[in-house]
């Protein structure tokens, strides 16, 4: 299974928990909504694999970051599975974004180096 | 979220999949797409619902164990499906594990669990110790100790905490009530002993200092002497019992786990008790075991030292009595150990022999097995099935196996252990032995350890790279895999060697056994029946009294009809060591200082001992009715004595001064054959004095040998109640015949013989099943070749001829190789063996055709089958 992964999955996987912290952040949603939510987003830039949606899902709400509920959807007259996010999550959401920032700064730096370093 | 809710979190992860799919798919339709077109295209977005079902369960750490219990329920399904390879499998493991833990349970129980005592860590045993080389026999090497030095050691060394004594002894009890007297084997302790053991009365209390003295009158009880005799009535305590017609206080009750040093002993005095006092300084009079206690803070080393060199002042100061140089030690639980640890560890290296053997041969059909599933496992590792999977479900076979056979076999070995102890009859401990909880860990660990064995080769050469290779071999490969092939002849090769190794051992342990049942014991063992008793010193205070009840005794046993000849004396040939003596020739020129004394073992005989036991007189004369006390002293002696201290010279009219029994000349009258004091000990000289002149240090217990005209076991009534009439209060014991004797003797030695040989005889059908099993299915493997072969012209016999090369050979390597590794192991075995060679050629010749012929034997069925191949037949299923 390992192998047949693309090399950045490690990072991509960290950045996908990432996100679906920031999307919770408006409110409880479920998968289908958070998937959407992204993919909506960026454009279509970042097409929501299922595949790593649910795992990562069920990834963060064995850690305690999002917990879930079934429950009635407003607009439609069915129950599905919301997540929120838990002040737990909400900490890791600060942490995750600062490690993210700093990490861009690091790889803006090599790539486009400025001229105030000279 | 706990394993056991697995069902659950698997329905809701179902849930939210499904009702996140209706709803892309509700969405699909509203952008106005057909039902069809909205399913397909929701599916396509959302990707394969059962892998991202599986993947998101994975995420859930009980994942694991749903998929061992997937992977076990798949392998019972595979064992059911073939009930007839599930069973022999399952039936051999059961046996080799359970034989491997029955004994465990005793190796354990009498070599590694630490005794019942405080800090049994620092408990140890001291013995004298000889230099000369030529004594290191293990009857001297740990050479037992005489009061005086005990004392000394104690009194005069500060390395040990403290040091105890106890020695042998034997009373008659007798009720006040005319209640059966019986014969009581009893130890005399010194009263430091319990404290120092760590030991409390159960009731009552153990001895105080001024109970150990020569007239004390103190007595322990053990715990079933207690039950059986006093009905557990705790009022015993300070009630009076009578020992060899004296009376003792019952001062206390041991606890009923006290066994030491055997389960055997009724009664405990105070050392000092019943002894004659003046031997109590004698330094050469050597009849104690010392315990003792190690200082925390000292080493054993300089202990030791300290005792070594009390000891040495001692040897140097007697001189030409056997006082030893030195020191030797041993552990409490060594010590206890003594005769049984190499035959327990024998038994285990066998038994662990087999367990490799039995774990072998299930991966011997495994590996025949998974060839069949080879284009299953192709299939599955080609569509993406992990190695470590396919690895797991191959273990998860062998595990099921194990653990089915290994919960029958911890079943068996309750049995087989329980068993092995009464068979066992010198195991020490033996009331301790029985299967517990480190045990059941044990047979635990056995159960994974012959599974991952069994199962991990197998599973290996199974998968990987080479199950996809078996994809493109095509069907018209004929000699199919050439590495599984090998691999299951290397297992083979190896199964094989381990039999040879066993049947080896079986058989020199066998050859062994036999040559101590018929070994010589130098006079007549049939029909003669023997049981001993012990005058007691107070009521036959004189050797008047004592030679008045032998003489009549052996009177009338003699006139009882059926009995041929009647013998009296302190033992017979073959019951053991008796005891010894050293003495001087005073013919010859005096020994220089500091020279062994000679030494030869001491016996009592009455006139009628040699020829009712039909011991030869080669020279001289047997002892008369004239040979008793006030008569001038005579002794009759072996071949073997004469032959070393008199060499050509006759002994006839020389002299023996055995300084130990009196201060006096014993003119030598006979010379007698050699006789063995134990089957399966080197003969010793012997001397053998009067049985109606009592000596000072003669033993106390007399043996009655009786010889019959039919079966000897039916005198033993008529005897006993003869004796009962010349004294109601003297009990009786040891009643055996000769054989018996000889077989009690023997006792662990046919034991160890016959289980190795029923482990061997175990190992040797498992590698003939084996063997058959890997020519079976080569010839399988081969039968599309077999075919082309008698197609073109091949005859039936050449046919076998290649099957039976094709299966002999590994047989043969093994066979060498087992050979080889018997030179080196039957060298454990060596000290066990008597009157064989461990490099015994006829043993070796017999195990190596034995094996051969069974071999072959194996190889030929399938060699056969396979010369009857319908060539046709064989390239039509191609």
């Amino acid at each position: 299974m390992d192998k047949r992964k693309p090399k950045g999955a490690d990072l991509l996987q960290g950045t996908l928990d990432m996100l679906i912290l920031r999307t919770l952040l408006y409110g409880p949603a479920h998968g289908h909504q958070i998937g959407k939510h992204i993919q909506r987003t960026t454009n279509d830039f970042l097409q929501m694999q299922h595949g790593s949606l649910y795992p990562a899902l069920h990834r963060l709400e064995k850690r305690g970051w999002v917990s879930s509920r079934w429950e009635t959807a407003p607009d439609r007259n069915r129950e599905f599975k919301y997540y929120r996010l838990t002040d737990k999550g909400k900490k890791q959401l600060v942490v995750e974004e600062s490690e993210w920032k700093r990490m861009a700064e690091a790889v803006a730096r090599v790539m486009w180096p400025t001229a105030e370093e000279s | 979220m706990r394993w056991w809710q697995i069902r659950k979190r698997n329905a809701d992860v179902d849930r939210e999949l499904q009702s996140d799919l209706e709803l892309e798919e509700e969405e699909e339709r509203e952008r106005g797409a057909s039902s069809q077109e909205a399913h397909y295209a929701a599916l396509r977005a959302f990707g394969n619902p059962a892998l991202i079902r599986e993947q998101t369960s994975a995420v859930w750490s009980w994942s694991a164990v749903e998929n061992v219990l997937r992977d076990l329920r798949i392998s019972a399904r595979t064992l059911f499906r073939s009930p007839g390879f599930s069973l022999i499998a399952i039936l051999v493991m059961a046996l080799c594990i359970g034989a491997t833990t029955s004994l465990f349970t005793v190796v354990r129980s009498v070599l590694l669990r630490p005794l019942p005592f405080r800090d049994p860590d620092r408990l140890v045993m001291l013995y004298e110790h000889y230099r000369d080389p030529a004594l290191n026999t293990p009857d001297y090497n740990y050479n037992v100790v005489s009061p005086a030095d005990f004392y000394d050691w104690r009194s005069q060394t500060h390395g040990f905490e403290d040091m105890a004594a106890w020695r042998y002894w034997q009373f008659n009890l007798t009720g006040e009530h005319g209640e059966l007297p019986e014969l009581v084997e009893a130890r005399g302790g010194s009263w430091n002993l319990f404290p120092l053991l760590g030991v409390n009365a159960a009731i009552g209390r153990t001895f105080v200092e001024s109970e150990d003295r020569p007239d004390g009158s103190s007595v322990m009880l053990t715990w079933s002497l207690f039950e059986r005799r006093f009905g557990g009535d705790s009022s015993i305590i300070g009630r009076q019992i009578h020992l060899d017609g004296k009376l003792y206080t019952v001062v206390g009750v041991l606890p009923k786990w006290f066994t030491y040093p055997d389960a055997g002993v009724q009664v405990w005095v105070p050392y000092a008790t019943a002894l004659p006092p003046e031997i109590l300084s004698h330094h050469d009079y050597h009849f104690s075991r010392v315990v003792a206690r190690l200082r925390p803070d000292v080493t054993l080393a300089s202990a030791l030292s300290q005792v070594e060199a009390v000891q040495y002042h001692l040897h140097m100061q007697y001189l030409n009595a056997p006082v030893a140089e030195d020191v030797a030690s041993k552990t409490l639980i060594q010590d206890l150990a003594k005769d049984v640890k190499k035959p327990l560890i024998i038994l285990l290296c066998a038994v662990a022999c087999m367990l490799l053997i039995g774990c072998l041969n299930v991966a011997n059909i495994l590996v025949a097995r998974s060839a069949a599933r080879q284009k299953e496992i192709g299939i599955r590792s080609a569509l993406g099935a992990r190695r470590m999977t396919l690895i797991r479900e191959h273990l998860a076979e062998s595990l099921l196996i194990s653990l089915t056979g290994g919960v029958t076999g911890v079943m068996l070995s309750l049995a087989a252990t329980e068993w092995l102890v009464s068979k066992w009859t010198d195991l020490p401990s033996a009331q301790s032995i029985h299967v517990d909880g480190t045990v059941l860990v044990f047979g635990c660990a056995l159960v994974f350890a012959t599974a991952l064995l069994a199962g991990l080769l197998p599973a290996i050469s199974s998968t990987g790279k080479s199950a996809v290779r078996a994809l493109q071999a095509s069907s018209r490969t004929m000699a199919g895999s050439q590495s599984r092939t090998a691999l299951r002849k290397t297992l083979l090769t190896v199964e094989i060697a381990a039999t040879v190794v066993l049947l080896i051992a079986a058989g020199l342990l066998l050859k062994s056994f036999w040559r101590l049942r018929t070994a010589d014991v130098g006079c007549l063992t049939d029909n003669v029946l023997t049981m001993s008793y012990s005058l007691p010193g107070d009521k036959y205070d004189k050797p008047e009294k004592r030679n008045a009840f032998n003489e009549t005794l052996v009177e009338r046993v003699r006139a009882l009809s059926g009995v041929r000849a009647v013998a009296l004396g302190s033992t017979v040939p073959g019951a053991g060591y008796g005891g010894d003596d050293v003495f001087t020739i005073p013919e010859l020129p005096a020994l220089a200082p500091g020279t062994t004394l000679p030494d030869a073992l001491n016996r009592t005989a009455d006139p009628g001992y040699f020829s009712a036991l039909q011991i030869p007189l080669l020279s001289g004369r047997f002892f008369t009715s004239h040979d008793r006390t006030g008569q001038p002293k005579t002794v009759i002696i072996s071949h073997q004595l004469a032959k070393q201290y008199f060499g050509v010279e006759n002994p006839l009219g020389k002299h023996l001064h055995p300084p130990a029994r009196a201060d006096a000349d014993y003119e030598v009258v006979g010379v007698v054959g050699d006789t063995l004091f134990q089957v399966g000990r080197q003969s010793m000289a012997t001397m053998y004095f009067p049985v109606f002149a009592p000596d000072k240090g003669d033993n106390m217990s007399l043996t009655l040998a009786v010889r019959t005209a039919g079966d000897p076991l039916a005198i033993s009534v008529p005897v006993q109640k003869l004796i009962a009439e010349l004294d109601p209060e003297l009990p009786v014991s040891d009643v055996f015949t000769m054989q018996q004797i000889i077989e009690n003797s023997l006792g662990s030695a046919s034991l160890s013989a016959s289980l190795v040989l029923g482990f061997a005889v175990l190992s040797l059908i498992l590698a003939s099943v084996g063997l058959y099993g890997v020519l079976s299915y080569l010839m399988t493997q081969r039968t599309g070749e077999i075919g082309v072969r008698m197609a073109m012209g091949a005859r039936r016999e050449q046919v076998v001829a290649l099957m039976l090369s094709n299966g002999l050979r590994p047989a043969l390597y093994g066979l060498v190789l087992g050979l080889f590794v018997s030179v080196g192991t039957v060298r454990l075995i060596q000290s066990m063996l008597y009157g064989t060679q461990p490099l015994d050629p006829a043993t070796f010749a017999a195990v190596a055709a034995t094996l051969l012929a069974v071999a072959a034997v194996a190889c030929l069925v399938p060699a056969w089958r396979a010369s009857r191949i319908d060539p046709m037949q064989a390239l039509r299923n191609e």
